[in-house]
């Protein structure tokens, strides 16, 4: 079950031919490949395409009316692997997958499904994670397209470009038998717009009529010799058809202006950044009327080699806002231009930082300098430095008190980073507690962290973990930390991770190569940082999917000897103990805990709407929350130090002989037990407590109840009496 | 920050701050469907993804009005990120994102209405400080309010709870009532009815928040303190404590002394509070009333350590009928509710043998048979359900105790050391009462439970050794880096390096 649910919205997938659309980047992509007769889609989730994959998973009526393949994939390498059905029949077929780390995983199928090349259209839709907010490395997946001679779309980040850009790929894709990616940005995928939609088209060929009648080619086989033909094939054929395509179709845009002996260069993507930019300058408005002409290139590879030509022939200088590096357009551009003999001057990471994302204000520094120095604008007058005057004093001020000292204060002193964290009542949080209590015990350890909600741990209050290599690779990047003396090297896996990859790459490895180190693999029933979505260890019913495999299978399947299953992860002592055993026992080869409970953010959507149910019924059900006694928490926040828990904060010290804040709970809490565990385990103080709020008491509960109020009451009245007698 | 100029434009520009699970998007969407419905072309955007684990996020909307677009045939190009300087309202959820937009450039004088609430939602690093890591709050409305040209600002969390809503309601409410977009209260609120979940409750908090920001007032804020001194009590006992306090100590100290005397009276009885009245005049009579920052400080870290957590003092508070109506009402149970109160217990040998008379006590520490047995039995926490009658029965008999605390091993140990850090600030104060002053805040590292006290206890002998060592030669802010050294961090490697750093070692 996926964080956010596409049950309504998927219901404008059905629009005919004329009507308005109004919603999301992602919705409009799906709606885009039903028009354009799509026989089957794959991917893997992973921001900023998560969406995508929740959507389509939401939409499985209409796409198996369509006749549709949809496929959750094991991996970004299954999916790519998946298009090899656009290989031999005529089959319109995407992928999708997030950013250079998904096209890293992908990268295997994708070369040799450029090197053979497709019959039918093949897409390959690329969340872009760059910029603000990514959680991933900064890097290119322009240069994948590249090295493979796949082509690669960029469109304006508008809805109707966006829905235009999927059925120029397919299309694009088809004449000139080459796979297409399409690079969504990840505004662009979250941008909420309008287009007209046309009817959706069901694939000319089934995928049935492909199985019934299977077409084999031997030259579309990456083998000698054939390896060798696709190698001139790409370039004899392919190529120039795609550059036929792109020119007839004018997928790239030309702006005029008035400003004719100069011009801009910009990637589709970055174009409302642009507008935005010159807007500012006074040299565009709202509607996108450029003073100086723009080449827009809503395909950044390849580049068109007689539209270069053409943008520059009448110009001075042209400026090239490419975001990110290598500058590859940059490069490629001034290839073209030198052997063409063009006198154009050509600027691009000379005028704009070589790295880091192309905002407006950055935009706007760049063109500057460019247009302050083809005397488009005038140059920003320097301010001149104020001249600090000392004011004379007259005598009688002297004998007056000093005003008080006018602290500066810099606001960056006061607003702190906010690093993600781990969700109230997150199953994962005791489990990196209990390494923290175990590191009291037995010693730091080498951290060996991974891609997933439990790579929060390496952020405060935990600060665990060494290193993070990729999605799966936790166990794999500690293979060399192998010593038959030393401590133990500790991985940490999410079972997202595990069936993605780590079960061979990390298990199996290690026990392959008989690793002495730990595992602990992260079970919480979903791939819970993409958005929730089911796994096959997944407890859940899924009717679309197999699920329930158990991981401890897997990994004694594999060969482990040593696994331990810890049920609950809240129960700190039995973590903290399948930990220190796992890390001191005398056995030799791979350990492995698998750390099972599942994620509260799932399990909380269910619950609440049972709970909510339940107490309209007026039945008996029985909240747990925890709390936190002020009077006796003397606000040393040790509690917050070993769990960083969203509902655990301080407040105020109402005590007023005491200066430190103490710490409280917030009534988000779900009870789900950490903090009493934490302080059982850690001895820190007797401040907190849960209390069970039962709603709706029944019989029993109210018998109790009376006797206990006449008892406790009556100590309690005659404790109060005595201290207000000495009460002032 | 290199603020723009920008020339007029018709496209609003709003940005909205918020950390994952505040409604941000919820709020993102209000205000597109409420451009949507008027005659405007709206387009919104954000990057969600880990910002949804508790991070911050942006959400950025831009309106254009369609009858522009329609006269020019031309849809507007619209921007997917906020530039500095360029922002028409900025909506905060909380104090320090507002703090954030300030920071980023987002607000600026000449055109931004920021609209933020007042309540703080502490980051982990104000959260995870040994001592007080709190951002202060008025230098953050200083700044936002500096920073816009109109600043709207209340405790919104309070009025969504007030409510039973949500903060983005709230500060729809607010972004309704300044009057800074185009469309009238009307319009807001068909913007929630269409949305068809909590519709009640968010136009509930939407009306209350539309008022409180066309009132012009804001809210007063109050803070808490040392409570007025109230002199007539009945009490004779009482009388005479109350004389002493105003005769022995200047009028500045009057509120702190008092309330040490009440907390003494509360730990243990009139005669525990005439102790420390005469420990006080003792002071006050070496150093002279002049020294206030001293003697007041003394009189509040004195009250502190004399009415030290033990397990007497935990049972007690605990079993209160004023904290059983606190836990009530924090945890909003209503009448109609029950309620259990578990607490998280886990006396060890120590606390045992702390509780027990002092002799007693020395020979239960000792590693024998019976020190063995007991050890066995207590090394796991305990759940006392101070709700039921066993529970309460318990800790209500520990509290009883308190007749015979001061035989207690903890009363003897906990008393030494009072007297010895008595000792040394009177001591310092002879020779510089500001070095005194900062010893006598060193009581400050003692606190907490267990392990935490154990180790807070080892780090004030650590620094009380050094300030031993030194004497007259340690200049007082030398102490107070030991002091701010020792409340770093867990290890005390902060505490090391400051005494290194000194050559105390």
């Amino acid at each position: 079950m996926a964080e956010r649910s596409f049950v309504e919205e998927v219901e404008k997938l059905r629009l005919d031919e004329g009507e308005v659309f109004s919603g999301e980047g992602i919705l409009a992509v799906t709606k885009a490949l039903l028009e354009s007769g799509v026989a089957y889609i794959a991917g893997y989730q992973g921001a900023p395409i998560s969406h995508l994959m929740d959507v389509l998973a939401d939409a499985k009526d209409i796409l198996t009316d369509h006749g549709i393949r949809f496929e959750n994939s094991a991996s970004e390498a299954t999916a790519a692997a998946s298009l090899a059905a656009s290989v031999n029949y005529p089959l319109r077929g995407a992928v999708t997958f997030k950013a250079t780390v998904g096209t890293n995983v992908a990268s295997d199928a994708l070369a040799n499904l450029a090197s053979g090349g497709v019959t039918g259209g093949a897409l390959i839709i690329v969340g872009e994670d760059y910029g603000e907010g990514s959680s991933i490395m900064q890097e290119r997946s322009h240069a994948f397209a590249m090295k493979s001679q796949m082509w690669m779309l960029d469109p304006r980040p508008n809805l109707p470009c966006i829905v235009q850009a999927v059925k120029d790929g397919f299309d694009l894709s088809e004449a000139s038998n080459t796979p297409v990616m399409l690079q969504l940005r990840i505004r662009s995928c979250h941008v909420h717009g309008q287009f007209v939609t046309s009817r959706n088209r069901r694939s000319a060929m089934s995928i049935e009529d492909a199985l019934n009648n299977p077409v084999r080619d031997v030259e579309r086989i990456v083998l000698p010799p054939a390896s060798f033909l696709h190698e001139h094939e790409k370039i004899a054929r392919r190529w120039p058809a795609a550059v036929e395509f792109i020119e007839k179709r004018e997928l790239n845009e030309f702006f005029d202006g008035d400003m004719q002996d100069i011009g801009l260069v910009v990637q589709g993507g970055g174009y409302n950044t642009l507008i935005r930019a010159l807007e500012l300058l006074g040299l565009a408005d709202v509607f996108g009327e450029s003073r100086i002409p723009l080449y827009v290139m809503n395909v950044a590879y390849p580049l068109i080699d007689s539209e270069w030509q053409r943008f520059c022939s009448d110009k001075r200088a042209v400026l090239i806002l490419e975001e990110g590096q290598p500058n590859f357009v940059e490069q490629n551009a001034a290839n073209i231009l030198r052997q063409a003999g063009s006198t154009v001057s050509l600027h691009g990471k000379d005028m704009l930082p070589l790295a880091g994302e192309y905002n407006t204000v950055t935009l706007l520094k760049g063109l500057r300098r460019f247009l302050e120095q083809y005397s488009k604008i005038a140059a920003e007058p320097v301010v001149p430095s104020v001249r600090k005057v000392i004011p004379l004093m007259q005598v009688n001020e002297l004998q007056r008190p000093a005003p008080p000292a006018v602290v500066e204060t810099v606001i960056e002193d006061s607003v702190h980073a906010r690093p993600p964290g781990f969700c109230t009542g997150c199953p994962e949080r005791p489990i990196f507690t209990a390494m923290k209590l175990l590191e009291r015990e037995i010693g730091e350890h080498h951290v060996s962290a991974d891609i997933g909600c439990h790579l929060f741990s390496i952020l405060p209050p935990f600060n665990l973990g060494n290193t993070t290599m990729g999605y799966g690779l936790g166990g794999a990047s500690a293979s060399a930390l192998n010593s038959a003396t030393g401590k133990r090297a500790i991985s940490v896996m999410g079972d997202g991770g595990f069936w993605h990859n780590g079960l061979t790459s990390g298990i199996a490895n290690g026990v392959f190569n008989k690793s002495d180190n730990l595992t602990i693999v992260v079970d919480n029933s979903y791939t819970s940082a993409t958005g929730g979505q089911d796994i096959l260890s997944s407890t859940a019913h899924n009717a679309m999917r197999s699920t329930n495999h158990a991981i401890e299978d897997a990994v004694r399947g594999v060969g482990v000897k040593w696994v331990k299953t810890v049920k609950h992860t809240y129960d700190l002592k039995a973590m903290k103990n399948a930990l220190k055993e796992a890390l001191t026992t005398v056995t030799k080869g791979p350990k492995v805990v698998i750390a099972q409970s599942e994620c509260m953010l799932n399990l909380q959507r269910r619950e609440k709407q049972k709970v909510r149910k339940a107490l309209a019924d007026g039945k008996r059900v029985v909240r747990e929350r925890f709390g936190i006694d002020s009077d006796t928490c003397t606000g040393d926040h040790s509690c917050i130090r070993l769990s960083g828990c969203p509902s655990l904060t301080i407040k105020p010290n109402p005590d007023p002989l005491r200066l430190d804040p103490v710490a409280a709970v917030l009534d988000s809490c779900v009870g789900c037990g950490l903090c009493g565990e934490v302080s059982h385990a850690a001895v820190l103080c007797p401040s907190f407590y849960r209390a069970d709020i039962i709603s709706n008491p029944n019989r029993m509960d109210k018998f109790r109840q009376g006797l206990r109020r006449s008892v406790i009451g009556f100590l309690q009245r005659r404790d109060a009496a005595r201290r207000n007698r000495l009460a002032f | 920050m290199n603020f723009l100029n920008a020339g007029p434009s018709r496209t609003i520009k709003i940005a909205i701050l918020a950390m994952g699970g505040e409604g941000g998007g919820v709020l993102a969407d209000w205000i597109v469907g409420l451009g949507e419905h008027n005659g405007y072309i709206a387009q919104t955007t954000s990057v969600p993804g880990v910002a949804q684990r508790t991070g911050a996020t942006i959400y950025y909307v831009e309106l254009f009005p369609e009858e522009l677009a329609s006269q020019a045939s031309k849809r507007p190009i619209l921007a997917l990120m906020p530039t500095p300087g360029d922002v028409d309202i900025v909506l905060a959820s909380e104090l320090m994102e507002a703090g954030r937009a300030v920071q980023r450039g987002f607000v600026t004088p000449d055109r931004t209405t920021l609209i933020s609430s007042t309540h703080r939602v502490y980051s982990i690093a104000e959260k995870s400080a040994m001592g007080d890591g709190r951002v202060d709050s008025n230098e953050l409305i200083a700044h936002a309010g500096k920073a816009a040209k109109r600043y709207v600002k209340f405790d919104m969390a309070l009025a969504a709870e007030a409510n039973g809503s949500v903060i983005s309601a709230v500060l729809f409410g607010a972004l309704a009532g300044t009057g800074v977009l185009p469309f009238g209260r009307a319009a807001f609120e068909a913007t929630i009815e269409r949305g068809g979940v909590g519709v009640k409750p968010s136009l509930r908090a939407f009306g209350a928040s539309y008022a409180t920001t066309q009132a012009t007032e804001e809210p007063v804020e109050s803070t808490p303190g040392v409570r007025p001194v109230q002199w007539t009590v009945q009490e004779p006992k009482l009388m005479h404590l109350l004389e002493r306090v105003r005769l022995e100590h200047p009028a500045d100290l009057h509120g702190t002394v008092v309330e040490g005397v009440r907390r003494m009276i509360d730990y243990q009885d009139v005669t525990y509070a005439r102790l420390y009245l005469d420990r006080l005049q003792a002071l006050t009579a070496s150093v002279g009333k002049t020294e206030l920052a001293l003697l007041r400080e003394t009189a509040r870290y004195l009250a502190l350590w004399m009415s030290y957590e033990d397990t007497i003092r935990v049972a007690d508070l605990k079993t209160r009928s004023s904290r059983f109506e606190r836990v009530r009402d924090e945890v909003r149970a209503t009448d109609k509710q029950q309620l259990a109160i578990k607490e998280f217990m886990h006396p060890r040998i120590e606390e045992i043998c702390e509780t027990l008379p002092a002799p007693i006590g020395r020979w239960l520490m000792k590693p024998h048979a019976v020190h063995r047995l007991i050890r066995r039995f207590t090394t796991s926490g305990r759940v006392i359900t101070t709700s039921s009658l066993r529970g309460f029965l318990l800790l209500w008999s520990v509290s009883r105790m308190r007749g015979m605390r001061r035989t207690t091993l903890r009363f003897k140990l906990e008393d030494a050391r009072i007297k010895e850090w008595l000792d040394e600030v009177q001591r310092a104060a002879a020779h510089n009462p500001l070095l005194a002053l900062e010893l006598a805040q060193c009581q400050r590292l003692v606190k907490g439970y267990s392990d935490t006290h154990a180790r807070g206890l080892a780090n004030y002998r650590r620094v009380m050794n050094a300030v031993k060592a030194e004497g007259a030669r340690m200049a007082p802010a030398t102490l107070r880096d030991l002091r701010d050294a020792a409340l770093a961090d867990e290890h005390g490697k902060a505490l090391d390096k400051a005494l290194a750093r000194h050559a105390l070692v």
